[in-house]
């Protein structure tokens, strides 16, 4: 029953009138059918799948606190860090404000880290989800992008060093390194004039990028149907009506559970923000409420958290190019994930020991080099740093080897719902 | 199979300390400063601390007094009296008296601003840093140096109420085979004002003070907390259970 | 296989959980919206302005900046005070029945002295700041019935020396009086009533 010809005035319906003028010239119906609630969703979801629409709930925060951020804000090397204080200390509810903002940016990262997770445990990325999986990958980067030119904008000790450090690795370069820097940095040292366009990118660029892939990645996702627990393809059982049997609506069955989640969501966001802003440390660093000296430099440069994995294994390879290639490599390697794994099942339910133990290395090795990517980069951290990242990228390039030897048992044909 | 790796996780997530950056590590280990920010006579006495030892070179420009009255429970009269500078109105940040220019060469370099100090070194820091003075007049023109931050330009201002203390050292053998001196202790030489206790206390308000005025809503902040969570927690239950009952459907 | 009791509970537990929901969603708009009342530091700078008029030459006026507004303090001649009856017939608005004016300024004065005017120095037509014309009997402001005020270069507009605007020229209100009050004799505070803080 198509809806374009739907276009009859429902009678006796609250503002029937104009609802009915706005359905005539706007796909309303349409858009709610696909996409709500003539969109089937498997009927077996489990905790693992609420992270994307949480992930959905971080990037409204963001927004919403970053606008109201952006208001009393003031982005100039001289003012910017007393315009944080400012926020903070004299701006009505202010306080609140930025630490939404601050705890927010990182409850994105493990929210989106956990989801990014899922899919490895149930084979979210293969066939016919690649593309899903690449604007996925995107919107990841373009999140450590938008994190990265966001810290800079407090203008604190750790917001000018993990700048510093960061853009001058572009500089490892050949040829085009430090032309590159200079261009980026817009002035021959980090100053006024990179904190300007950092802003720039930050507050307008990077998040109109970012809604413009997260609607891209929802699109993609509702062409050809969501992934499950057990890797089974619902739409291969159709009822008369055309729906998927072991799929419901999307709403109201999962609209429904999505919520409990994004209170549980709001109940740990509300924690932190209300009795654990800094978290010791990880999500506002001490550092960074000293405001920028640039001749002074912190005696631990460390990024946030969320980029730690990274930074250890850029320090890991001795040589510079060396190690911005294989920094580069380590984010890389997850867009060819589609193309990696050859295994004949979807998820982990069916795949057989190999993949489960290294899928146990791969994240042991993840959490290691995070927590190698805060301490200093001498010793043993650094011998430790190279280890995991020989696991890190074994995972991914072994894969297509391991993923065909690996055992496997059938998936069912339909999905048994355990209420 | 699959909740084990989650915890894994979080485990080792725990495990790391990320610490507080300090300029050089200190010689002597931090000691546990314990402030109480809602203990605001500990706050008001080291308000009175702070200005009379520390405001003549050390600001707290994000800092108005009307906040400071109200954080400590104060009316603005009594801020005017007993914490403010002729001529500072209410709403004025505290300044310090000396102008910048003159302390650079006095000093060396300006004397910080200790809003956020509390906040970039730690609360520990602060009190340890206030009872790490010592005699040290070969090296340091003011006669003491500091075994938190040595080498430090700031002259001892607490000397009449703490005492002078010397650095004790013994020796200990280096890895190869030479003796080197270790810092041992520290001992009272010439006592103050204040026993040590009383010191101690002092060293607390002050560094209570100075935990305040970093984050002078964090009381309120977590006032308004545990309202905020109780009321998801109620949201929580009936969401969940509506969840439930909608999901009854589903076989 | 719902029944009729299923049925009642979830709607309760839907109108519950909906109406909860919409209860945060309000106490979460608060902050938002609160945070847009002036800052502490917006109060700060809008915090009240002391005028010392004690070495003011009678006849002389003072300009300081109180809101982000020009305020003239006027020590009016005593001449000047007798002469505002003068211009009663001419002011559109003579007794100050309009707002324009806390209470203890709707006289013919319209201060709390006599004989020291306090007045906000922009143009009620469009926001131009007028020019002091005390002399009187300026013949291009109207010569013999001139008796010194204010004129508005931008559009024309004249006000008498207690502020009260003109019949027949843009502007269509009397010079806007701010709060203000008396530290002591030689000092206002403009911005506070008188028992305000």
């Amino acid at each position: 029953m198509s809806a374009a010809s739907n276009k009859e005035p429902v009678v006796g319906r609250q503002g029937g009138g104009l609802y009915d003028w706005f359905r005539q010239r706007f796909p309303w119906d349409q858009l709610m059918e696909d996409h709500v609630t003539g969109y089937y969703a498997p009927k077996n979801f489990n905790w693992w799948y609420v992270f994307g629409s949480l992930a959905m709930l971080a990037l409204i925060i963001q927004i919403v606190s970053g606008i109201f951020l952006t208001m009393s804000y003031k982005p100039s090397a001289e003012d910017a860090f007393s315009s944080v204080e400012y926020i903070m200390r004299d701006v009505e509810w202010g306080w609140l404000l930025r630490y939404m903002h601050s705890t927010g940016a990182s409850l994105f990262f493990i929210v989106v880290y956990v989801h990014m997770f899922r899919a490895l445990l149930y084979g979210s990325y293969q066939k016919p989800r690649e593309l899903i999986w690449i604007f996925g990958m995107l919107i990841y980067l373009s999140m450590s992008a938008e994190a990265f030119f966001g810290y800079l904008l407090p203008w604190g000790q750790m917001s000018y060093w993990g700048a510093q450090v960061i853009v001058s690795l572009f500089g490892a370069l050949p040829v085009i390194g430090e032309p590159l820097v200079e261009w980026i940095r817009g002035d021959y040292f980090i100053s006024d004039v990179t904190l300007n366009r950092f802003f720039a990118l930050h507050v307008v660029a990077l998040p109109l990028v970012l809604l413009g892939l997260v609607v891209a990645h929802i699109l993609a996702l509702h062409e050809v149907g969501s992934n499950n627990p057990d890797g089974v393809e619902i739409k291969k059982h159709k009822g008369p009506d055309g729906k998927p049997l072991d799929g419901v609506p999307f709403h109201p069955y999962h609209t429904v559970k999505d919520l409990p989640a994004w209170v549980m969501f709001s109940l740990v966001f509300a924690a932190i923000v209300f009795f654990a802003p800094e978290m010791g440390g990880y999500f506002l660093e001490h550092a960074n409420f000293e405001p920028a000296d640039p001749l002074k430099t912190p005696d631990h440069i460390a990024p946030v958290w969320y980029f730690t994995p990274f930074y250890a294994i850029l320090r890991a390879i001795p040589n510079k190019l060396g190690g911005v290639l294989a920094m580069g490599a380590a984010m890389f390697v997850l867009f060819l994930l589609p193309w990696l794994d050859r295994s004949p099942v979807r998820s982990i339910r069916y795949k057989g020991p190999i993949f489960k133990v290294a899928l146990t290395l791969f994240v042991i090795s993840f959490i290691m080099l995070g927590w190698l990517g805060l301490q200093p980069a001498t010793g043993v951290y650094t011998v430790l740093a190279r280890v995991f990242m020989v696991i890190y990228f074994a995972f991914f390039l072994l894969m297509p080897v391991y993923s065909k030897i690996d055992t496997t048992k059938t998936p069912p044909d339909r999905i048994t719902y355990h209420g | 199979m699959d909740r084990r790796l989650p915890r894994l996780m979080l485990a080792a997530l725990l495990l790391a300390a990320p610490g507080f950056a300090a300029a050089a590590d200190p010689a002597v280990p931090l000691q546990r400063a314990e402030v109480d920010v809602r203990d605001q006579a500990s706050l008001q006495r080291g308000a009175g601390l702070y200005m009379n030892n520390c405001v003549g070179c050390h600001s707290l420009k994000y800092v108005r007094h009307n906040t400071l009255a109200e954080g400590l429970g104060l009316s603005e009269q009594q801020v005017a009296e007993n914490l403010q500078f002729t001529g500072d109105r209410p709403h004025d940040p505290i300044r310090i008296a000396m102008p910048g220019a003159a302390a650079e060469e006095w000093f060396g370099l300006a004397p910080p601003d200790l809003s956020l100090t509390a906040r970039s070194r730690g609360t520990d820091w602060i009190y340890t840093f206030l009872k790490s003075f010592y005699a040290d007049p070969e090296s340091r023109t003011t006669g003491a140096n500091n075994k938190v931050l040595e080498g430090t330009a700031m002259p001892h201002v607490l000397w009449e109420l703490q005492g002078i203390q010397a650095a004790v050292y013994r020796t200990e053998q280096a890895a190869d085979g030479s003796d080197r001196q270790v810092f041992d202790r520290f001992e009272l030489a010439t006592p103050g004002r204040m026993s040590p206790a009383e010191f101690d206390q002092a060293a607390r308000d002050i560094t209570a003070f100075l935990s305040w005025a970093a984050e002078p809503m964090q009381l309120e902040r977590q006032q308004l907390g545990f309202k905020v969570l109780l009321f998801l927690l109620i949201l929580f239950l009936l969401s969940y259970l509506y969840y439930k009952e909608w999901w009854k459907d589903v076989k | 296989m719902s029944d009729g009791l299923n049925l009642g509970r979830r709607r309760f537990l839907g109108v519950a959980t909906g109406v909860t929901s919409a209860i945060g969603a309000a106490f979460v708009a608060v902050p938002f919206l609160a945070s847009w009342k002036p800052s502490a530091r917006a109060q700060a700078l809008g915090a009240p302005v002391e005028v010392d008029i004690g070495k003011l030459d009678v006849g002389s006026m003072l300009r300081v900046e109180w809101r982000g507004k020009p305020v003239w303090v006027l020590k009016r001649t005593p001449e000047m005070v007798e002469q505002l009856q003068m211009t009663d017939e001419m002011v559109r608005d003579p007794e100050s029945n309009e707002p324009q004016q806390p209470d203890y300024a709707t006289n013919r004065h319209r201060s709390i002295k006599p004989e020291v005017l306090v007045v906000i120095g922009s143009c009620t037509h469009l926001g131009c700041s007028p020019m002091p014309r005390f002399e009187a009997g300026d013949p291009a402001l109207g010569g013999a019935e001139w008796y010194g005020g204010f004129f508005c270069a931008c559009h024309g507009s004249k006000f008498d020396l207690a502020g009260r605007v003109w019949r027949g020229v843009p502007a269509p209100l009397n010079l806007v009086v701010p709060p203000h009050s008396y530290i002591d004799e030689s000092t206002v505070l403009v911005g506070v009533d008188t028992g305000a803080a």
